[in-house]
């Protein structure tokens, strides 16, 4: 009996560490299936955006006054941010420039540092906050009460009328707003200047400009528009797809913030490669 | 009897390995009100939607108007969509939308012969039938439970669809609001001579509406008979559901 029973825990635990592997073995499969299919899914959600983009009777009203919703109501916050993040660029670089005296670099190295990448970078990171979790929740909130269902009853395609009409918005309004808070982001600047010292205006500006030439701005405004559209795909890919109950438009409006600010992240990384191969 | 507008024939819908509808059968003649009554979770809701499409059946024949759902193309299945209207359970108006904005919407898409004086004239007319003509240029987050359902019933009728189809049209509301909704579903199918399928767990919208009755069990027809059928039937399941559900 003693020698025996050794050898039957052996087996036993043999078979449940067998057990214990094929579980894991089925669960990992299964999140990978998932994520493949979820993969899958956002294909098939961006090839029919550009199939209804292109196709007849584009709904121009509603795309006007998405263009207002991304527009005109993120400007309080971009105008802030972009103020900010310029004035504290500024506050921050100025003590470490007068070591070394070069002070009068300062207005040039705000404007580049700006313009490159971090007024498209914050900016779009704020847009993916506020316009992709409004997208998302939006959406999501249309599904839960069968609002999408009810413009598929009307004879209205609603990947026309609520998806592409806010994804082209957010790529034309995006660049703009970027635009925008990179210009507060250099009087913010010039407003930094003049808390230790006193400088023009005029002076400001013109010392920041001579620094920044077309190869500084055309990278960004190109990647500024690719910012716009994954804000705008994710965000109303998050929402379309959401599920049935009240919490399922929470995580829908969550969940397009994370992926879009990784995405807008992961863009500008591929985005600077590409500007640095051509430079 | 007349002429059948929709025909069900073997209607199989499955959720994953869950069978929702099971071998499902019926018929909805030109000007009559069906009543599709069933516990919850009976697949009534999911025969309406995969009656319009909005789901996918997995077998079985949906014909409307002489027509195969599933084969339409896409053209043809917006063209019949556009005879049929649909309210749903949550009344699904637009949040974005005033009153007016919600009725123009399916108005200018569907009936795009009209003028905007035409429109607005039809808007009207949908509005006063339903009782709330002053609620034009109100947002659904100003209105009640009931009106939100009128108004839904409203966008649905504003385009003269040929078909209607009601998912639970008194589910949360008040048995004075219930009895209102039931009248004007009585009134739309006089008015705009519409064949009705309606969905419902309330025997009193039942009873006040039906011209037949279906009762669904496990995806499938149980009984199908009059008003008076069912009042009458010693089944056992038919008299705790009339029991319960009064």
């Amino acid at each position: 009996m003693t020698t025996l029973t050794p050898a039957i825990n052996l087996k036993e635990l043999v078979k449940e560490e067998t057990i214990k592997v094929s579980e894991k073995t089925i669960d990992t499969t299964e999140k990978v299936g998932s994520w493949l299919s979820e993969i899958a899914n956002f294909f098939l959600f961006f090839t029919s955006i550009v199939r209804e983009t292109f196709s007849r009777d584009f709904e121009f009203k509603e795309f006007l006054k998405q263009c207002y919703q991304v527009g005109n109501k993120s400007l309080p916050l971009i105008s802030i941010t972009g103020t900010i993040m310029g004035l504290v660029l500024t506050i921050q670089s100025r003590p470490i420039l007068v070591n070394f005296g070069a002070v009068t670099m300062l207005p040039g190295m705000v404007a580049v540092s700006l313009i490159r990448e971090m007024g498209p970078v914050i900016t779009a990171l704020i847009c993916a906050g506020k316009i992709g979790s409004g997208m998302g929740a939006e959406l999501g909130s249309m599904k839960v009460t069968e609002q999408i269902e009810s413009m598929e009853v009307s004879a209205t395609n609603p990947i026309k009328f609520l998806v592409v009409t806010r994804v082209w918005a957010s790529t034309i309004m995006i660049p703009l707003l970027i635009l925008f808070a990179d210009a507060l982001g250099i009087f913010g600047s010039w407003i930094g200047a003049n808390i230790k010292g006193d400088v023009s205006f005029v002076l400001f500006f013109s010392q920041a400009f001579s620094h920044v030439d077309f190869m500084d701005f055309l990278p960004a405004v190109i990647k500024s528009f690719f910012f716009g559209a994954v804000i705008g795909i994710v965000g109303c890919y998050k929402g379309y797809t959401a599920g049935r109950g009240t919490e399922s438009v929470g995580k829908a409006a969550n969940s397009a913030v994370v992926l879009a600010s990784l995405l807008v992240i992961i863009v500008d990384m591929i985005a600077v490669q590409i500007t640095d191969m051509l430079n | 009897m007349s002429e059948p507008v929709i025909e069900i024939e073997g209607l199989k819908k499955r959720f994953g390995s869950q069978d929702v509808l099971n071998n499902l059968s019926l018929k909805l003649h030109e000007g009559e009100n069906l009543v599709v009554l069933g516990k919850s979770g009976s697949g009534k809701s999911v025969l309406i939607k995969c009656i319009v499409r909005l789901l996918i059946y997995s077998e079985g024949n949906i014909t409307v108007f002489g027509k195969e759902v599933s084969s339409l193309k896409k053209n043809d299945l917006a063209e019949m969509r556009m005879k049929i209207g649909f309210l749903f359970q949550s009344g699904a108006l637009y949040d974005s939308m005033s009153v007016k904005e919600n009725l123009e919407f399916p108005l200018t898409r569907i009936r795009k012969e009209l003028s905007a004086k035409q429109r607005q004239e039809k808007i009207n007319e949908v509005l006063e039938h339903v009782g709330l003509a002053d609620a034009l240029n109100k947002m659904p987050s100003q209105l009640s439970g009931g009106m939100r359902k009128r108004i839904s019933l409203a966008r649905t009728v504003v385009v003269d669809p040929k078909i209607m189809l009601y998912d639970e049209p008194t589910t949360g509301l008040d048995p004075v609001t219930s009895d209102e909704i039931s009248a004007l579903i009585n009134d739309v199918q006089k008015n705009y001579k519409t064949s009705s399928i309606i969905i419902t767990h309330y025997i009193e919208c039942a009873k006040a509406t039906a011209d037949r009755m279906v009762m669904l069990q496990n995806g499938e027809t149980y009984k199908e008979g009059s008003l008076e059928e069912f009042e009458i039937s010693t089944d056992p399941l038919i008299k705790s559901f009339f029991k319960t559900n009064t």
